[in-house]
């Protein structure tokens, strides 16, 4: 069925449809509409759900943390400050696999104060052990919460759906509502490999040395660096159980794609601009124009920011003449960090075949600075002319 | 010979004794008890047990005579202060461990 | 009123292995025992890094027999929470959940998620073990500690500030239950703990708790140290049931006594309170005669 909802909305949906049970809510801007339709949900009786209003966003996803140790399936949405603020929290959540899914509505971070859009704040977290996922659209929001809880679930490591504030949280967008059927087929109900219970106790997360000790039956358990490196082993392998995932979604409600990239016009293109979330499709109309002007150029949004799904973006862009990062973030100190990401791909798959292309990185919308079309298509226009700059170039800077 | 096959991927203990390790090898002095002056004893019947309760360690059972499990037993000390009739009384426990290991 | 629990009718369970890795003659291994015992097996704990972190054990073995969530320091009152959400979406209320934070994670890092926790009205147990300090890192001040203490950073002048009361925090949160205990009187603890696991809400309590590295003196005075903190006036024993204030054990028995022990000897039992000056002891003591003088009037 089409509705026509905003971005918040859409992700409420989602939760609402997989019904998770146990809810930790504490407003940000812009996230707050999201927590506050789940809210009516549960007040009204529609979602069946212990609805907690937390003090504090350390506490939110300290709720999340203990109602999933304890075998409930639980959500929680955040912005900006409000994800700084749980940090630690987020660290903790990966390295106890927990099958968290948590909606990250892209904002900018203090200091100063900003409450608009740009992507710093989740991009700030990605080296935490959490799989992070971008949305370019309203259909991507609630698909992407969908499918989340059954990869979360499946691989037991933490999920953000980020998609961006303002942009896609608070505008408006037809987009097809899943049933709840249809939901229920794809997403059974969690079943934990361990819950906290009294018939089983055990002791959670606790100090744990650097090397291997024999366990209370006799058998050697992990050390510390085993049990992080088999976080990050199944991290990897994510990249395989995330294209299940989107081969069984495709299954049941008839729509998907390639699980890491969304790409367009890149098949013949001998540019291809590259950015995370709404900005991919602003590109399109970019993409369109200089098409027009017979350049070949495409435009690729990435999916799948963590795992990073290097392979598949190698494959993409093997022989392009080049390559130009859009980035709403930069890690500062040296480049965007998608920009170093790619590269770093590229140069891994590609170095020394002779299909390695140049990239190139623009900052834009930091801080929600309105992102002018124009202004996109000049920095591709200039960049597929020449090398603009060896630093990344910010565009829409007034200096 | 690794932890691949471990059965679980996180920080899961499950519990036992003896975390700390043969934790009686902290003491350096340990419990001594006179029968003639424990108060269950001398009754024979449940009676008294403020050692039993007051053991940080639990290694004091709740037995006619209370016995003290060596292993664990760090030596703090607290029965021996507690114990209304002063039948326990803290000895060096240098001596017992000669003593132990002669008989090894 | 329930009668008074004595050893001989206390549970025999135990549900702590022995051979943990708390200090010799630590204190909160006598409280934290008896108060599993009152809390029974059908329950779930909570702990932030603390001492009792290091008693229940490194992975892979854990010295209590109960279901544990090691948190995040700031985080021990949303994650008792967390799993009391969990329990009640599977109809499982009949398990307690059990918080057990030291004073450091009560009164400092953690006070904020437990006053949001109180006013939520969430229905656990809390247990703050005060220690007074952080006595897992070495014996650092902390909100509870009291004033005078040296501590490893107030190593010379010893701590300038006042005890946080925290009950007093607590109780301002209307609270079903509010009660001081200490480890010197673990079968007061035991009959608070039965007396309130049925009553709404959070219910908080605190546990005064000797501590032989951190306080300076020999563990075997552990609890005579504690009682002396009762008999002195110093630390009372008391519970606030719906807003109603009651001493309770030893202290209800002082109101009856009318006659406290000079709280100068409480602070000779411990070097951390060496740099106390007369005149410091003389003003202490002046505040707890001031206090009972206040019990002894309600008293009549």
């Amino acid at each position: 069925m089409h509705i026509i909802e905003d971005g918040n909305s859409a992700a409420a949906l989602g939760v609402k449809l997989c019904r998770a049970n146990v809810i930790a809510a504490y407003p940000i801007t812009p996230q707050t509409p999201l927590t506050e339709r789940l809210s009516e949900y549960v007040e009204s009786g529609e979602m069946k759900a212990e609805y907690i209003p937390v003090e504090s966003e350390h506490s939110a996803l300290a709720v999340c943390i203990a109602a999933s140790s304890a075998g409930a399936r639980v959500f929680t949405a955040t912005s900006a400050n409000g994800l700084l603020y749980m940090h630690e929290q987020v660290q903790w959540a990966s390295g106890a696999r927990l099958p968290i899914v948590m909606c990250v509505v892209n904002r900018a971070v203090g200091a100063p104060w900003n409450v608009w859009n740009d992507q710093q704040d989740s991009i700030s977290q990605r080296d935490t052990g959490w799989i992070q996922i971008y949305c370019a659209d309203h259909q991507q929001i609630i698909d992407t919460v969908i499918k989340a809880y059954w990869l979360a679930e499946k691989v037991s490591i933490p999920i953000m759906v980020c998609y961006d504030g303002y942009i896609l949280s608070h505008t408006y967008m037809p987009f097809d509502l899943p049933d709840q059927e249809k939901v229920d087929a794809f997403l059974p109900p969690f079943q934990p490999e361990y819950a906290l219970n009294p018939d089983e106790p055990a002791n959670l997360n606790t100090v744990t040395l650097p090397d291997v000790r024999l366990d209370v039956q006799g058998e050697l358990a992990h050390g510390y660096m085993e049990i992080r490196y088999l976080l990050q082993e199944e991290l990897r392998t994510t990249l395989k159980t995330a294209a299940e995932a989107e081969k069984r979604f495709a299954g049941i409600f008839g729509r998907g794609g390639d699980p890491y990239i969304e790409p367009y016009r890149c098949d013949d293109a001998d540019y291809v601009a590259v950015g995370l979330g709404s900005i991919t499709y602003q590109l399109r109309v970019c993409v369109d124009a200089l098409r027009k002007e017979s350049i070949k150029v495409g435009v690729m949004g990435i999916r799948y920011y963590r795992p990073f799904p290097d392979e598949a973006i190698a494959n993409a862009l093997k022989g392009k003449k080049g390559v130009i990062v859009f980035e709403k973030a930069i890690s500062y100190g040296y480049e965007g960090a998608l920009m170093s990401d790619l590269k770093s791909a590229l140069y891994e798959h590609l170095a020394g075949t002779g299909s390695l292309p140049p990239v190139q990185n623009f900052i834009a919308g930091i801080g929600g600075r309105e992102i002018r079309t124009d202004d996109l298509t000049q920095a591709l226009r200039a960049a597929i002319k020449s090398r603009v700059s060896k630093e990344p170039t910010w565009i829409g800077l007034k200096l | 010979m690794g932890t691949r096959n471990y059965r679980r991927k996180t920080s899961h203990s499950e519990h036992g004794p003896g975390d700390g390790g043969r934790t009686g090898s902290w003491r350096v002095e340990r419990p001594v008890l006179d029968q003639n002056l424990c108060i269950p004893c001398k009754r024979n019947k449940e009676a008294c047990f403020i050692c039993w309760l007051f053991c940080p360690e639990i290694v004091i059972s709740r037995t006619i005579p209370p016995r003290f499990d060596l292993e664990y037993c760090k030596g703090c000390g607290i029965c021996a202060e507690e114990c209304p009739t002063k039948a326990i009384t803290m000895a060096d426990e240098a001596k017992f461990s000669e003593d132990e290991k002669d008989k090894e | 009123m329930q009668a008074k629990t004595n050893i001989l009718s206390l549970p025999t369970q135990e549900f702590v292995h022995p051979g943990t890795r708390a200090c010799t003659g630590c204190g909160l291994s006598i409280a934290y025992r008896v108060g599993l015992k009152a809390l029974g097996k059908d329950t779930i704990l909570v702990v932030p890094p603390s001492c009792l972190t290091v008693l229940q054990g490194l992975f892979p073995i854990a010295s209590t027999k109960l279901p544990c969530l090691n948190v995040t320091f700031a985080s021990t009152a949303a994650a008792a929470t967390g799993i009391l959400a969990t329990l009640k979406t599977q109809g499982k209320e009949h398990i307690t959940v059990a918080a057990w934070a030291g004073d450091g994670g009560t009164s400092d890092i953690g006070l904020q998620a437990l006053s949001g926790a109180a006013e939520r009205g969430d229905n656990f147990i809390y247990f703050c073990y005060d220690n007074e300090g952080y006595m897992n890192t070495g014996a650092q001040r902390s909100g509870t500690t009291p004033i005078g203490a040296v501590t490893a950073n107030t190593p010379f002048k010893g701590k300038q500030q006042q005890k946080k009361d925290v009950p007093a925090i607590m109780a301002a949160h209307k609270l079903s239950y509010v009660a001081a205990c200490s480890a010197a009187y673990p079968l007061d603890l035991y009959d608070k703990i039965k007396s309130c696991v049925n009553l709404p809400g959070t219910k908080y309590f605190h546990i005064h708790i000797p501590c032989p590295p951190g306080w300076g003196y020999d563990p075997r005075y552990g609890i005579k140290i504690g009682r002396l903190a009762v008999e002195t006036g110093y630390y009372d024993l008391y519970e606030i049931v719906n807003g109603e204030f009651k001493l309770t054990a030893a202290s209800e028995k002082l109101v009856e006594k009318r006659k406290l022990i000079p709280v100068r000897e409480y602070f000779r039992s411990q070097s951390r309170f060496k740099i106390l000056t007369d005149a410091q002891i003389a003003d202490i003591q002046n505040q707890i005669d001031a206090k009972w003088a206040n019990y002894y009037k309600k008293d009549e």
